[in-house]
Order: C-alpha cells, then structure tokens, then sequence
C-alpha cells in the first residue's frame, strides 16, 4: 500500500488510547481524502482493535466517505432555514449544472462533489452552500452557476499547464 | 485626528467572514497604513475581529470609535473601506448613509444580554480581551474563597434551568455529583447543535470561548472533575479553531492545567472531541458513546450520567450556552440573574431567529417574553409585508406555534402546553408560502434518516410516518392517513428509548392540530402554499411572454417548446416540475398552481 507511511503515522499517535477509533478515522480521511478498506483492516490489525469496531463506527456517523470524492467540494445546507427559503431547487439545480445523475454526488471526471448537510449554523444567511470551505450565503442559483463555472475555467487552465509542462 | 484614540471592530463570526470580512479587514489595514494614520496616532489605533453581533443579516457590521464615540455601520464591502478612512478617521464626518438605521436598534432594544454580552464587543483570539471585561474572577473567587458547595449553591438560588433543552436545574445537577464518592469524575459541554435551523452554540464559541471554558472550570471545582470535554461539531471549524486558541491560551494563564491558579489540589484540563456528523449524540448517553469511540447510540437511563457516565464515571452534561451563563451568575450574583424571567424560568434564552422575519440573527430576551415582541418588535416583522402563519420553536422535537398565538409567553412551561418546546432555542418564522405539511415532512425527512436504529418504535415509526406524509403531498392521502399518524405519533412518543423518538412525532402532531384544514386540502390534492411538487402544474401565461427562451434554455426535460419572440408553451406530460422556468423568468409569465 502507497500510504504506508502516513498510516504507520496515524497509528502511533493513538497507540494504546482508549476510545480513538473516531479520531482515527478522522485523521484517514483527512490524510487521504476519503476512508480505503484496506487502509482501516491495516490500522485495525496494527492496534488489535477488532475491524468491525472501526467500520461500524465508519458507517453510524455521515461524516466518513468510502469513496474517493471529487476535487471540488460543494456542500449545501438542508437546514431548516435553507429549506424554507429554497434549497431543495437549489440543490437540483447544482445537481442538474453538474450533470449528476439520480444518486451520483461526484462527477465522473471527479472534479465536482456535491454533498448535502443537515446545518452548518448560518440560517441569518439562507440558503447557504459552501464551496471548498468558501461560505456562501444568500446564495441564488445565478450566484452557484457562476461560482462552479469560473472553478471549471481554473481546473481547465490548470490541466492545460500540466499538459504543456509534460511536453 | 491627531491625538484621537480610533478603535475598529469587525464582525468577524461564521456570518461576517461569509460576507467578506476578512477582505473588510485586510483593506482596513492596507489603508490604514497607506493613509498615514497607522503613524500620526501610533498606537491609539487598534483594530479587533469580534465575534456575532446577532444581526447577521446586515454583515460586514464595523464599529469605528473615535474617543469612545461609536458609530456602527452596516453591509460593509472592501469597496467602501477607502472612503471610511478618508472621511470618517481622517476628516472625522462619518458617512451617515452608511450607517445602521432605526432597524438596528430596534434589533437590540428589547433584548438583554447575559451570555452575549461580550459577544461582538471583545476579541475571541485573545484572553486579554475578556480578562479586560471581567472574565475569570470568578474563577479566581470560586477557587481561592469558596467551596464547592458555597458555589453550587449560588447556581441553585439563580435558578439556572439547562439551556440544551431539557429545562433541568443545572444547580441540583452540579450537587448531586459533588455528592457522589469516585477517584474520576468528568464534566461535558455539550456543543454538539445539531438541531437544524438553530446556532446560538456556534455563535457563542465563536464570539466568547472563554466564557464556557470558565462555566467549565467553575463546574468541575464543584463537582470535582479533574477531566473535561467539550463534544463539538465538525461543521463548525471556525469554533473548533476558536476553542483551540481559547484552550491554549487559558492554559498558559493557569486556568487549566495542573495546580490552578496555585492552588496545589486543583487539577483540571479539557479535550476537544470532534463529533461526525450525527444527530443523536446531542443526547446525553449516545454522546458518552461517542466519546468512547463507539456508534453514537443512546441507552436506557437510569443509571444517569450524573451516576455512571463517561467511563462509567460520574458525569456531568451542560450544554454550550448554560456553561456561559456561569461566570457572570458568579459575578454578579444569583439574584441579578433570577430578576430576569419568569417564576419557573429564570434568566433570559438565546434564540436563533430565522426564516421569513426581516430581521434575522442571533437574539437574548429574558424567559417569558411574549412571541409577539420578537417577531415584530426584534425582529422587525415579516419579510415582504406578508402574513405570518406560524412559528416552529425547538426544531425537530418542537412544534408550531399558529399566527393566533402569537402572545404566547416564551418560557418552558407555557410552550410545553402549546404543544412545542423551548428546545435549544432555534426559531423558524413560517409565511404564507410555507405549506405545514411539507414542513412537517421536512422534519420527519430529518428525524427518520437520524433514527439511530437501536429500539423499533423510533426506528420502523417514523419510517412509516414519513411514507404517510409523502402520500399526503402526493395527493394520494385519505382521512384514515390522518387518523393513523395521530395515534402512530402518540404511540412513538410513549415507546421510544430516547429523546430523539420520543420527541419525533412532534411537528406532525402540532401542525395537525393546528393546521388540519391544510393535512384536509392535500387530501383532496390541492397544496394551499404552492409547495408541494405533486400538486403542482407551471403553464405559460401567454400575454406575459416575451418569448425570451429562457424557460427553454433551462427546462431539463425540454417541455418547454416555442419559437423565438412567440409565446411559449410547456407540456405538462413532460413536465418534471422543477420549478425552473418559474424561477428563471423575468416576466412572471411562468404561471404555478
């Protein structure tokens, strides 16, 4: 396994802890982006702590992904605020800009992750949807559409500078 | 200027930053110091980020003071910063079409402020800050001139109730603990705010860390806790960041640590815990689970924490906004604190004021306070001059409180009675667009998807409600429907493990008493609001239309059809009701019904 090294890592910062499985799982996520099976059976056997201890943890709590998520992170509030003020056609909205089919959050090219939150506490400024940790308030379908397309532009230019560096 | 002491303050918490605040900041100190008046008054100018002011609505909020004179201004850009200097610091005429009007002031006028009233004044990042305006004395008082016990007992006399929700007198919390004989004893801030549509928490951690770590500290003095927690959400990054200066800092002035303040007995620390995103754990036993590293799943109490909590020790839970309560009960006397509310709820409540209320913000008005004096004189009314049709108290496990009963006293006992809950203090103002049903829905969407699964009342009951109400705003309910989530409701509610189920049934069980002649309209497929998706049709109004082609652009489905410049049409059999055209149309030709 390639992150050996920063798993090796993680787990000698909670050697013989007691109730760490959740703070482990949160330093994985944050390392590598999103929770790997095999990286979770490799920490789990390193600590002697049963395997199942850490995916029924992984699976109780929304926070952990086991799949790979986009680049950009777009996360919009379901609260109840957000709710009354629009942010179910909202959301469609964004899902319908990115091409997301029924069920899908990431977009095949895995640029874009649009993921759903139940509050993130600024219902002053509803609805709100945060872009790669960006807060957005008072956002209108006109303001996300313009925000995701200038972030296509800077993925484009950054990949057509790594293309002509590689030349 | 010269010779003029220039203080700057910026609002500065999660809804300031979002309105560019940080940018206000930056221009303020790149003009400050290109102007040359950083120089001229040396170090008579100082800049602050402070945290929310409660109108967030109005950010960026800055304060300028010149000599202790302030004028606050308000939806402040970078942009604006330069003539801010130019004519208000260095001219000295402040830019009066810039500053808050009579609308602010109403905001404030009617609140009193205990637990936020250093919120928005001090730095957050810097103890000097609080110390400045009091804080730790009455740690100081506490732990060199009191005992344990001569402290819970100004708790008890203040009247103190817990402000998460539950209403339990913090005082006789605190004394049962003290009681208890154990080698370990924990205390818990529960800053776990999940509900939605609530962040009084959020703000308070933001805009005054120190105030809940001392509640803490004096807390664990009283009970004698050598081991402290605060269960924070992960969603609020700025307040984790926040704490963990507050800690650091609170840390080197020996408030925390070992031997406090010098008092060689005394040892007490305190650990962050990050929640993950689960609803539950702000109930007490599911988020000892948590901190154990365990699913987050409540059990049958008793045993209490206050018995066996954290580790099997004695635990004491205080939620955010009790803890913060503490220090200034501490200073300024139990009797100040209970002259405010009423005979059963004493001190004052923090709300979230939000939804469709012009003013909406954070807000502190003592118990009691009728409903009425919130909405119209804080909160200045409904937004767009239109009708109030309820307001939903206590977010998921609360109910509605109907436009009739707006005089209603906003305290534990007489909300209780409605049917609704203070809860932890979230406020949603509802109008005349909000379908009941559909906010009913919305709840049990919430309540259902957070069900931990452990006992089969909450797990398969609110389940089965929610597939009831779905049918209703399909328009495919029957009177029976009615009938069942009544006594579904009540049967969840007497049969749930925790509180979560047994508070779940709730906004169903208001909106139905309240708002039944709207349960009866979905029966017969009219949704009154225009919410509800099922029940809807969009069709063009053809002596509207431009024939933009906007509608069309937009339309997913391509039921929009029509040539350029010519009325358009859409096919309803296509139709997905999105509701698109309708909001993209500058003509309001796009009809909904």
């Amino acid at each position: 396994m390639q992150d050996l090294k920063t798993l090796e890592k993680i787990a000698a910062g909670h050697i013989g802890e007691k109730g760490g499985v959740i703070a482990i799982l949160q330093e994985v996520q944050d390392a590598l982006g999103y929770i790997p099976e095999e990286a979770v059976n490799w920490i789990a056997d390193r600590l002697w702590i049963p395997r199942s201890a850490f995916f029924g943890v992984a699976t109780f709590y929304a926070q952990f992904y086991f799949t790979p998520r986009g680049k950009n992170i777009i996360t919009a509030c379901c609260g109840t605020a957000c709710h009354v003020k629009g942010s179910e056609r909202l959301i469609n909205g964004i899902a319908r800009e990115l091409n997301l089919a029924g069920g899908q959050d990431t977009t095949p090219d895995m640029e874009f992750t649009l993921e759903k939150v139940n509050c993130v506490g600024a219902c002053s400024i509803a609805p709100v949807v945060i872009i790669n940790k960006k807060v957005h308030g008072k956002a209108g379908a006109d303001k996300i559409r313009k925000e995701l397309k200038a972030l296509r532009k800077t993925d484009k230019n950054a990949a057509a500078v790594e293309e002509t560096d590689e030349e | 200027m010269k010779n003029k002491e220039i203080g700057i303050k910026i609002c500065m918490g999660t809804g300031g930053i979002a309105a560019g605040g940080t940018q206000v900041m930056e221009a303020f100190t790149e003009h400050l110091r290109s102007s040359g008046i950083e120089a001229s008054v040396e170090k008579r100018c100082s800049m602050h980020r402070v945290g929310c002011r409660g109108l967030c609505a109005k950010d960026v909020l800055v304060d300028i003071l010149i000599d202790g004179d302030k004028t606050t201004y308000q939806y402040i850009t970078s942009e604006m910063v330069p003539r801010i200097v130019k004519e208000h610091l260095i001219e000295g005429a402040p830019i009066e079409e810039w500053t808050v009007g009579e609308d602010y002031h109403n905001f404030h006028r009617k609140q009193v402020k205990v637990v936020l009233s250093d919120c928005g004044n001090i730095d957050p990042e810097d103890i000097n800050a609080y110390i400045a305006v009091g804080g730790y004395e009455a740690t100081k008082a506490a732990v060199k001139s009191m005992t344990p016990e001569e402290v819970i007992d100004i708790i008890k006399k203040s009247g103190l109730r817990g402000r998460g929700g539950a209403g339990f007198p913090t005082g006789l919390k605190w004394e049962i603990c003290n009681k208890i004989q154990s080698d370990h004893k924990y205390i818990i801030c529960n800053a776990d705010e999940g509900d939605p549509g609530a962040f009084m928490d959020r703000s308070v951690i933001e805009g005054n860390p120190h105030a809940v770590i001392e509640g803490m500290i004096i807390g664990a003095y009283s009970i004698g806790a050598a081991g402290g927690y605060v269960y924070i959400r992960a969603e609020y990054p700025l307040a984790v960041e926040r704490l963990k200066i507050a800690l650091r800092q609170a840390r080197e002035n020996n408030f925390l640590g070992n031997k406090i303040l010098g008092r060689g007995f005394l040892n007490f620390d305190i650990k962050i815990k990050l929640g993950a995103g689960a609803f539950v754990c702000g109930e007490e036993t599911a988020l000892i689970a948590s901190i154990e590293g365990r699913r987050g799943m409540p059990r049958a109490k008793p045993p209490f924490p206050v018995y066996s909590g954290l580790w099997g020790k004695p635990t004491v839970i205080n939620n955010v906004e009790t803890l913060a309560n503490i220090p200034y009960i501490m200073r300024k006397g139990a009797g100040w604190f209970s002259s405010y509310g009423t005979e059963k709820s004493k001190g004052t409540k923090v709300f979230a004021l939000t939804g469709k209320v012009k003013n909406s913000g954070l807000i502190e008005v003592p118990m009691g306070i009728p409903l009425r004096e919130i909405i119209y004189d804080i909160g200045g009314g409904i937004e767009g001059e239109k009708a109030l049709k309820a307001v939903q108290t206590g977010g998921p496990s609360g109910g509605c409180i109907p436009a009739d009963m707006i005089d209603i006293k906003m305290d534990y006992e007489s909300l209780a009675q409605a049917g609704s809950i203070v809860g932890s203090g979230g406020m949603i103002v509802l109008d005349e667009d909000d379908c009941m049903v559909n906010v009913a829905k919305y709840f049990l969407q919430f309540t259902q998807a957070e069900s931990c699964g452990k006992c089969v009342p909450c797990r398969i009951g609110t389940k089965r409600l929610l597939e009831i109400l779905d049918k209703i705003t399909k328009g495919q309910g029957t009177e029976d429907d009615l009938k069942l989530l009544e006594k579904l409701g009540s049967d969840i509610k007497s049969a749930s493990l925790c509180g979560l189920g047994q508070t779940a049934p709730n906004p169903i069980l208001s909106t139905l008493k309240y708002f039944r002649q709207e349960y009866e309209a979905h029966l017969e497929g009219r949704c009154p609001a225009k919410v509800c998706r099922d029940l809807l049709t969009y069709s063009v109004i053809e002596k509207f239309c431009t024939g933009c082609g906007a509608c069309k652009r937009v339309c997913p489905a391509g039921a929009v059809t029509g040539e350029k410049k010519k009325p358009h049409t859409i096919d309803s059999s296509l139709c997905i009701k999105c509701g698109a055209c309708f909001d993209v149309c500058k003509f309001k030709a796009v009809a909904k019904e």
